[in-house]
């Protein structure tokens, strides 16, 4: 569904406006001046990253620790605000 | 890992809204909770931009872009044909920010809720028109700067009580939320879809550009307003009957104005003066849950 969507005739196009693909085509990574990196060692896996995520770009893997995906994070910076542990700190980006 | 709100993703990344946006992860959380058999209403608000331009969509959803007086209406419609239809285990849900509400679209919410018909109306509310520049909405706070009151002429006039006018239309159900408190916000929408009738919900969803704020702060902020005492999270059923989601112990008002720029020029009378409105109002509120409390003994638990 992520792919993106091109018509080459007009007849291609649906009568009226309507979704027909989801927003995921828009690699929205390229707005990050900040990058959240997380510390293994300190991370408890209590989920509050994944919780306040508003990109809904932080996955928990099989071990539950957090991995934040870095085509779609923003880097506004809540994870490492809400982190109990400290776990997680923002790092410039080159 | 033990989740406490639903691990299901309904609203995917890619979508538009700026960096620490509160309406963003208003949605996801409503979404969490309602599901992916919805069907949603947005008039112009900063929700019609996030959600992406033609021909894609952000939410998962069915959706349906309407003008910006008539989120209500249009979910009322959409309400009746799924009626018809018989598939009444749909949710629909009318999700407008607060101009969409407190201003242009009290008249249609003010009808629907009238009729009593069976939608859940969200309001987002980030306190001005944020989605056009930052203009004052009858939602902004008093003290508040905004690009139509700016500081030398700082919005004069409080906040407009919305969850009040709605309670005084007998709604079933009105609730505040917040998206710093994400598993009482699920528990508000779970309450909402499991009664018949106009459900309103009022969430507080910060707006790092608007409220001149760092975007990492914007949960702590919101979390900020509720501990202040500055937006109380309570519900309100039958209109009548009103209980505290919860009480915290009052913070001073000054970690909630402090990072904010909107608030940055307030001397210290001002906000004295302040205070002294959040506190009555949130002793009315605390008088009204007492006044309701025989009321939620009988209901036994909800």
């Amino acid at each position: 569904m992520s792919e993106e969507i091109k018509w080459t005739k007009e007849s291609d196009m649906p009568l009226m406006a309507m979704s027909m693909g989801r927003m995921t085509v828009n690699k929205t990574g390229s707005w990050r001046n900040l990058r959240p990196v997380v510390d293994k060692d300190k991370c408890n896996k209590c989920g509050i990253c994944w919780k306040f995520c508003p990109d809904v770009s932080i996955k928990m893997d099989a071990e539950d620790y957090p991995v934040v995906d870095l085509e779609y994070c923003k880097g506004c910076g809540i994870c490492a605000t809400e982190c109990p542990k400290d776990a997680i700190t923002m790092v410039k980006e080159s | 890992m033990k989740y406490t709100i639903p691990a299901e993703e309904v609203m995917c990344s890619g979508h538009k809204a700026c960096q620490g946006c509160g309406a963003a992860l208003a949605m996801r959380y409503a979404l969490k909770a309602l599901g992916p058999r919805t069907i949603m209403t947005f008039p112009a608000c900063c929700w019609s931009v996030i959600d992406g331009p033609f021909p894609y969509s952000a939410v998962g959803v069915p959706l349906f872009h309407t003008a910006f007086e008539t989120a209500a209406v249009v979910a009322s419609g959409i309400r009746a044909g799924l009626d018809a239809r018989g598939e009444e285990d749909i949710n629909v849900v009318a999700w407008a920010g607060d101009g969409g509400t407190f201003d242009i679209g009290i008249q249609a919410l003010s009808g629907t809720t009238e009729r009593n018909d069976n939608i859940i109306y969200v309001c987002y509310d980030n306190e001005a028109y944020m989605n056009t520049g930052v203009q004052r909405s009858s939602a902004t706070p008093w003290g508040a700067v905004t690009s139509t009151t700016p500081a030398r002429h700082f919005k004069q006039e409080r906040k407009k009580d919305m969850m009040a006018i709605l309670a005084a239309h007998s709604i079933p159900y009105t609730a505040s939320a917040s998206v710093a408190y994400p598993e009482d916000f699920v528990k508000k929408l779970n309450y909402a879809k499991s009664i018949k009738g106009t459900k309103f919900l009022h969430i507080l969803a910060s707006c790092p550009p608007g409220w001149r704020s760092a975007p990492e702060l914007a949960v702590q902020l919101a979390r900020l307003a509720v501990q202040t005492h500055v937006f109380p999270l309570y519900e309100i059923h039958e209109g009548r009957y009103f209980r505290m989601s919860m009480n915290p112990k009052k913070k001073p008002i000054t970690e909630y104005l402090k990072p904010q720029g909107r608030f940055r020029h307030l001397t210290e009378e001002q906000v004295a003066d302040m205070d002294r409105m959040v506190d009555e109002r949130y002793e009315y509120l605390l008088e009204q849950a007492e006044r309701s409390k025989p009321y939620f003994e009988d209901k036994k638990g909800n």
